[in-house]
């Protein structure tokens, strides 16, 4: 952040503690994750010595992690979206419906996909921020309505063929310089992302400079951090917390073509219980619930970690389906208490 | 967020007496409303959805059937998990989200203990008593759980909640090693179906005795002063001597009590469990029962017989949606119109809007 404010009046002190509090919690995220993949590393060996099964991890989440900045937005501001998952899935099946019973093509479901999005965002950010209903409440009807919605538009899976589709859903970008050789064949194979993991880190590079350099971005953190005195400083309250709904439905969207284009089909079971999973991505990302601190790195890391954690289990051994919950839940968990313990110890230096 | 919300509570609180009782008045207006444009609704269509008839049920006993018994039976369960969620909503000012995760853990419990780790058991293994016990304390040691991460470490309640809503089902899953038991033991589905004998469904009796035992907590204990007293001002209580940590931790207790008994029931039903699908989605019910009570949902004063009217008007919703045969997995799309016309009607907006002349006096207020 800019070091002109540090030396400025006393409310803007206060913003560089809270700014400080949120390089504290990034350190930690990325420490322990770059801890935890080391220990996979020397420990488990395997597939986590592989680059592929680095980049597999950000093949098989490139949703998520756009849904997670979305979730981090509106969790800066001081509130929480719990239908991204299910506005995930609703996309997912009217993308596919659109493209496979219809005869679409590309451009407008793509188009279909972000409007779906960004319908939920306005719809929802009205309600929060100009009827002042909490957003815990008006997300959950969201999450229901979407859900409702998704099996109302097609109970069967729909699998897709369109062939545009087909072709942007098979663009394999190679990473130069790691790839392997097979020990069998001795064939040296590229490692590759998914075309849906370079807009992902486009958003993620895009919204971190939004949230740090832009007066939009300087805005959300001062609603969450304290509502009244961004009332004073003269900042919107309401039309900024109105678009952070509006940029996470946007996101929610865009997520869920990404996730479109990562499976290829529309199903009732997309995006079930990714809100959860973007939540607790902000967790560990360093976002505090209480609004106000946060950092898009983090829940980029955030989302990393926590992929990293369920593979770390599964390849100890621990394969059944409920040990990943579980370890997930203890992750939440744990960066919850260090949260706030740093929020504890952050009240009595004001004491 | 939660000083928005907070601000008609207190204006509630600081208005003459007149004023608070048009306030109770209007409290209970929405769910009655709802319950009456209900009633109506289906005497218009067809009255024929009240009529109740005796009948034999498959072992030959009778029993009541009907679409309204089966809203007063099938909404037990969440008068249960209303009833507790309104006081960790009215002492922490937020809402628990792994009431349906911990009914599952619940459930899974009780069937551990009555199977004894077999696959499928003809008569009980454990005594249906202590396993129920041993069902409550569980709950209640993961509802302890949820309290202190809530009230010592002061975390969100939907957040520290979000914990054992992701792992509960997996640990669910753990207690019976992932098998799925099956209780052919017709004793252990009293409680969720019928006691020979008797035609009313068993659950209702649960619910009734669970409602009394509340109504006389209340009546007669402080938990209810307490309890609004810690979730409208945490400090000033404090300072008039309670301890605003441990009566946010026992409230949670409590829920943890009563979602045992929801998921005794809900397993009682069937004499089995699927530790996915069990009370899935309920905990936003719960909350819905909440809110459609006329609590605020950021805390303070709570009427749990709202919570519980709100539960069976939801119940009722949902029956009448079955009856005109909307499909299960549609039903979420018309709860949702139904959540957010009743959040609108009654936001704190509308109701600014009502009193438009207090507003800029209550503006300068806060900003002093």
């Amino acid at each position: 952040m800019p070091n002109d404010i540090a030396v400025d009046k006393q409310g803007r002190i206060k913003n560089r503690v809270s700014m400080s509090d949120t390089n504290l919690l990034l350190t930690i995220t990325v420490v322990v994750f770059f801890a935890m993949y080391a220990f996979a590393v020397f420990f488990l060996g395997g597939s986590f010595t592989k680059p592929q099964s680095f980049l597999n991890i950000l093949n098989n989440n490139a949703s998520l992690i756009v849904l997670s900045c979305g979730m981090s937005i509106v969790m800066i501001t001081g509130g929480i979206d719990i239908s991204v998952g299910a506005v995930t899935g609703l996309v997912c099946m009217c993308c596919a419906v659109y493209l496979e019973n219809h005869g679409g093509n590309l451009v407008v479901a793509i188009l279909i996909g972000l409007g779906v999005g960004l319908a939920f965002g306005i719809v929802q950010g009205f309600l929060v921020a100009h009827l002042g209903i909490q957003p815990f409440i008006v997300s959950l009807a969201g999450m229901f309505f979407a859900k409702g919605m998704t099996t109302i538009v097609s109970k069967e899976p729909v699998r897709v063929t369109n062939e545009s589709f087909m072709a942007l859903k098979n663009i394999r970008v190679t990473v130069p310089g790691l790839g392997a050789y097979n020990s069998k064949t001795g064939n040296y194979i590229p490692a590759y992302v998914e075309i849906g993991v370079l807009i992902a880190l486009a958003v993620v590079v895009i919204m971190f400079i939004v949230l740090r350099w832009t007066k939009l971005g300087r805005s959300f953190y001062a609603v969450g951090g304290n509502n009244q005195s961004a009332n004073m400083l003269g900042i919107n309250v309401r039309r900024t917390k109105f678009l952070a709904h509006v940029l996470c439905g946007l996101l929610a969207g865009l997520g869920g073509i990404l996730y479109f284009l990562h499976v290829g089909s529309g199903d009732v079971a997309n995006g079930a219980g990714d809100e959860m999973n973007a939540i607790a991505a902000s967790i560990i990302g360093g976002t505090l619930l209480t609004g106000g601190v946060g950092n898009i790195a983090g829940t980029f890391f955030g989302v990393l970690s926590l992929n990293t954690i369920k593979r770390i289990v599964s390849s100890m051994g621990f394969d059944e389906a409920w040990w990943s919950n579980i370890t997930v839940a203890a992750m939440i968990c744990l960066f919850l208490i260090i949260q706030s313990v740093v929020l504890m110890r952050k009240n009595k230096k004001k004491v | 967020m939660s000083a928005e919300t907070k601000t008609p509570v207190k204006k509630e609180r600081r208005s003459a007496g007149e004023v608070l009782k048009r306030m109770t008045r209007h409290q209970l207006f929405i769910p009655v409303a709802a319950l009456v444009l209900l009633v109506l609704f289906n005497l218009i269509a067809d009255p024929s959805f009240f009529a109740v008839s005796l009948k034999q049920n498959s072992l030959g006993n009778p029993v009541l059937s009907g679409n309204i018994i089966s809203v007063l039976d099938n909404a037990s369960e969440l008068v249960l998990l209303a009833i507790g969620m309104t006081l960790v909503t009215a002492s922490s000012g937020g809402q628990d989200i792994s009431v349906g995760a911990a009914m599952a853990i619940a459930g899974s419990v009780i069937i551990r203990l009555v199977c004894g780790g077999q696959v499928s058991v003809d008569t009980m293994q454990t005594s249906l008593i202590l396993a129920v016990l041993a069902g409550i304390l569980v709950s209640m040691i993961f509802g302890a759980f949820n309290g202190v991460l809530v009230a010592y470490f002061k975390i969100q309640p939907m957040v520290a909640t979000l914990i054992l809503f992701t792992a509960g089902r997996s640990i669910a899953a753990w207690i019976n090693n992932n098998q799925l038991p099956i209780v052919n033991d017709q004793v252990f589905k009293y409680a969720g179906t019928f006691i020979p004998g008797i035609p009313v469904p068993t659950p209702v009796f649960i619910t009734i005795f669970v409602i009394v035992l509340f109504w006389l907590a209340l009546r007669f204990t402080n938990l209810g002063l307490y309890t609004q007293s810690v979730g409208i001002n945490a400090n000033a209580s404090r300072l008039n001597g309670l301890d605003p940590k441990m009566i946010k931790l026992l409230t949670y207790v409590i829920l943890g009590a009563c979602v045992a008994v929801a998921g005794f029931i809900r397993v009682s039903r069937s004499g089995s469990i699927n530790y996915s699908r069990i009370a899935e989605n309920i905990e936003m019910d719960a909350i819905l029962a909440v809110a459609l009570g006329g609590n605020a949902l950021g805390g303070g004063k709570f009427n749990i017989y709202g919570s519980i009217l709100g539960a069976y008007v939801i119940q009722f919703l949902t029956t009448t949606l079955y009856k005109y045969n909307v499909p299960s997995t549609a039903l979420p799309a018309y709860k949702a119109v139904v959540i957010i016309l009743l959040v609108v009607l009654s936001a704190p907006v509308v109701r600014e809007k009502m009193s438009h002349i207090g507003k800029s006096s209550k503006r300068a207020k806060e900003v002093a």
